[in-house]
């Protein structure tokens, strides 16, 4: 089967504080911390969006790789951010990165785990070998509605994959990959909207809960693997506490999910979460180890994965970028005002 | 108003503009970002093959505007510069902003991102920038 | 080739000219030099006029006929020139040209700029084009920004202040205080330069020349008919220019203006004088730095000497070397089409002793110099009293 031969990530440089958006709406920022599990959130700069974090990250993809960008025969780019409503993203991201003409391309939208399908995308054109490399990405400058708890979360970040088949690229084996999706209306962004509407508490049980369980249900069932088989596990984060509660309800430890959960530091960052949570747990896998990954997107479906990594990584991981290193470089923190400014959120007219 | 909106302009020197594509003369061995249709030094005698830039050099001056035209009123201020690639041509850019402190030989890499949206309808232009190292 | 006279010079007052249009104004310059060479309108063969951007300022193109047509000189041929904040200049080398020639006798040199009827950002937007507008303005670099990156440089490479910048103001208020056509009549302080508002470091809002509406005008005539209309004709002994790259970051160097440097060689050839020999200069102070850069490429100061030099009052009115008696560009103004006029404008009232308060006494050689865009146009004209 198709494997993973290389990845990027990026993270912008600002940031905004809890207490800074719950100041504003006289929230309690003690209790928001505590209840959604996060202490900050990543902001896009003015000149930055969903195709320049797509951008960015799959440079770093085609560097880690270390495959001529030629090679590359399709890109996907899955965002709710897309910054054209028509006009692709991904012919942003396909000239880039200097990719060539011959190359299959569209952009995806499927809430939070567009980035997902465009990897079972690209596995399934590797597969057939219709093609030998392709990218996906998932890059998003998500909105949240000014004074809605999804403001203290929605947050811009991206990671892009590069898959293909030769042996002696693969870094990690995709061992099996499945779908399970419903049509629930838990959240939603109209065309046209600034900002997505949701259900509340209705995100959480029958959408949330629902579609990640029995992906990774349908998973081990099709595998035969069992939580223990896997060192690590990456859930969809929307926030710090979902993916720690659906991991301890699958039968995984805080350990296994710990390398890849994000979102308390940087935020959900959308299509990104997953695929930025599968990165930070690449980046400190070794050879053997097995990593189950389960996205979610509003809508509803997930997307999980078994995932094997090979010994080549430690070859390329000194071209790799890390997400820890991206975290921890300088950051900027902004304030409401600028945050708003810098959104496009305050009215001129 | 003013400004130019060039949608195919930007289409046109689109590998540059993204990828610093710019050429060298066969001739001389000149390299040149953005390229020149013409070498500087051998006039009708230059051929011009492309070249990909790695986008590292250092920061040779720079300023920070504070004025801005028309088009960057919202961005003001910002910092843009002249840079000298490693390869030697030097060439005009943004210059983000990172943590570190930009001066006369900083070291900086190219970096992509929006230079310039239309309005609310309008296209969005993608720009090289360089950050500092 | 003929020697060729300035018989006649007029200009308009600098300044925000709320009450003039673009007719207006051209024709209070030209009709005052046409009076001022006590010439008949039928006697005009040609006009050169200079404009930069009149189109993007005032909708309006075509402006050497509408000058002609507002001047009521008929049916003759009317070129305009544009070379950016070289205009002026540029339609001066024309005329001369077109006189030194013998194509023509008497032709008429003008320059005009209506700037103010766009907001600030509009202004420096159009005035943008004159740089590299792929590359330069589509990427938000503006003027007072490629010669702050100059500045930038001139104080790596040499020491330059930000105190020396500044003196270059202050000396050209000084000069525009006793300029009745200047648009400022303030002196400065280094201290206000140095505390004005950062447009873009280290360039200051009065490091800056301003927005200006104005315009100058020339009658040119073959030497040996001058004296028939003016006792003291001013002969041009040198009319130079060069060109480099439009992009600033392409240039060999930052720190200097290299087409300065060929036309101000070719033009001390030519009129057959050094640098020593000049005794008043009207040079291309768009930004103050811009006056330093002038100093050092024109040969009066080794490279890196000249801010200094400005800082000491050696080019003060009066000096051995009084630089931009008018007030230059940043103390009258900057009608960027007009201003390569008016420089000639003003070292015609010096040699001819006409300067009035501000007479430079016993100006014998006269040098102007004016600078298109960041550098990629500079023109010098070298001039003398012809008795």
């Amino acid at each position: 089967m198709a494997g993973i031969v290389g990845y990027g990530v990026y993270i912008p440089i600002y940031r905004i504080r809890v207490e800074d958006i719950a100041k504003v709406w006289n929230e309690d920022a003690e209790a928001i911390k505590h209840g959604l599990g996060i202490r900050e959130k990543t902001v896009p700069g003015r000149d930055e969006d969903a195709a320049t974090i797509a951008v960015e990250a799959s440079r770093r993809a085609v560097v880690h790789s270390g495959l001529s960008p030629d090679k590359i025969q399709a890109v996907y780019v899955g965002s709710e951010s897309h910054p054209y409503a028509v006009k692709p993203t991904a012919t942003i991201v396909k000239e880039a990165i200097g990719a060539g003409t011959a190359v299959m391309t569209s952009d995806l939208e499927f809430a939070c785990k567009a980035g997902t399908a465009g990897m079972q995308m690209v596995m399934g054109l590797v597969d057939s070998r219709m093609i030998e490399y392709g990218l996906a990405a998932g890059s998003d400058t998500s909105q949240g509605r000014p004074g809605d708890a999804l403001e203290y979360t929605a947050s811009a970040g991206g990671a892009a994959f590069i898959i293909g088949k030769e042996k002696k690229e693969v870094i990690a084996d995709i061992l099996k990959t499945v779908s399970y999706t419903t049509d629930t209306p838990d959240f939603w962004r109209r065309e046209g909207a600034g900002f997505p509407s949701h259900g509340g508490r209705f995100t959480g049980e029958p959408a949330y809960f629902k579609h990640i369980q029995n992906a990774t249900k349908l998973l081990f069932e099709t595998t035969g693997f069992k939580p223990t088989d896997f060192k690590y596990a990456v859930f969809h984060q929307p926030n710090g506490k979902f993916p720690t509660n659906v991991a301890k309800m699958l039968g995984f430890s805080e350990k296994q999910i710990e390398p890849g959960l994000l979102t308390p530091i940087i935020g959900n960052t959308y299509s990104g979460a997953s695929m930025l949570g599968l990165a930070a747990t690449l980046d400190v896998a070794n050879a053997g180890d097995k990593i189950l990954v389960t996205s979610f997107g509003s809508g509803a479906g997930s997307d999980s994965f078994a995932i094997q990594v090979t010994d080549r990584i430690d070859d390329k991981r000194k071209r790799s970028v890390k997400v820890q290193d991206l975290i921890n470089a300088h950051k900027k923190y902004v304030d409401y005002s600028t945050y708003l400014k810098n959104r496009g959120s305050i009215r001129k007219r | 108003m003013l400004m130019e909106k060039p949608s195919a302009g930007l289409w046109r020197k689109i590998k540059a503009r993204y990828n610093l594509v710019g050429n060298s003369c066969k001739t001389c061995g000149k390299a040149y970002f953005p390229p020149r249709i013409v070498c500087r030094k051998c006039g009708r005698e230059s051929k011009m093959e492309n070249k990909k830039f790695s986008g590292n050099g250092e920061v040779y001056s720079f300023t920070k505007i504070r004025v801005p035209p028309d088009t960057f009123k919202d961005e003001a201020p910002y910092i843009v510069g002249v840079v000298k690639l490693d390869e030697g041509p030097m060439v005009e850019g943004h210059i983000l902003e990172n943590g570190t402190e930009i001066k006369i030989g900083t070291k900086v890499r190219s970096a992509f991102r929006r230079m310039y949206v239309d309005g609310e309808e309008g296209l969005i232009y993608y720009h090289y920038k360089f950050e500092p190292v | 080739m003929r020697d060729v006279a300035i018989i006649g010079v007029g200009l308009s007052k600098f300044g925000e000219r709320w009450d003039s249009g673009i007719k207006e104004l051209m024709a209070e310059a030209g009709l005052m030099a046409l009076e001022d060479a006590n010439i008949s309108s039928n006697e005009i063969e040609m006009i050169f006029g200079g404009t930069m951007a009149s189109g993007r300022f005032m909708g309006q193109e075509h402006v050497a006929a509408l000058m002609s047509d507002q001047l009521g000189l008929n049916n003759i041929p009317a070129v305009r020139i544009e070379n950016a904040c070289a205009s002026g200049g540029s339609a001066l080398r024309l005329g001369y040209m077109a006189v030194s020639s013998g194509i023509h006798d008497i032709v008429v040199v003008g320059g005009v700029e209506k700037m103010t009827d766009v907001t600030a950002s509009e202004a420096t937007t159009a005035l943008g084009g004159a740089g590299d507008q792929e590359w330069e303005l589509f990427q938000g670099i503006t003027f007072p920004g490629l010669y702050a990156m100059m500045a930038k440089r001139h104080m790596h490479e040499y020491g330059t202040t930000e105190e020396m910048l500044a003196s270059v103001a202050v000396k050209n208020h000084a000069n525009a205080m006793k300029n009745k056509f200047a648009q400022f009549h303030k002196n400065l302080t280094i201290e206000e330069v140095m505390k004005s508002k950062v447009v873009s470091d280290p360039l200051k809002l009065l490091d800056c020349s301003p927005i200006s509406d104005g315009a100058a005008a020339i009658v040119l005539a073959p030497l040996d008919r001058a004296r028939k209309f003016n006792d003291t004709p001013i002969k041009i002994l040198a009319s130079t220019q060069a060109s480099d790259t439009l992009r600033l970051a392409e240039r060999d160097s930052l720190s200097g203006i290299k087409a300065t440097t060929i036309a101000a060689d070719k033009a001390y050839r030519q009129a057959k004088v050094t640098p020593k020999d000049i005794d008043i200069a009207e040079v291309h102070d768009c930004f103050t730095i811009a006056e330093i850069m002038a100093m050092e490429d024109l040969g009066f100061y080794k490279k890196g000497k000249a801010g200094k030099a400005i800082l000491d009052g050696e080019t003060a009115l009066g000096s051995k070397l009084s630089v931009n008696t008018s007030g230059g560009l940043k103390g009258c103004g900057h009608p960027v089409g007009a201003t390569g006029v008016k420089q000639a404008v003003e070292v015609v009232w010096q040699l001819r002793g006409d300067a009035g308060e501000r007479q430079v006494k016993g100006a014998n050689i006269g040098l102007t110099h004016n600078v298109g865009g960041s550098g990629a146009t500079s023109v010098v004209h070298i001039y003398k009293r012809a008795d």
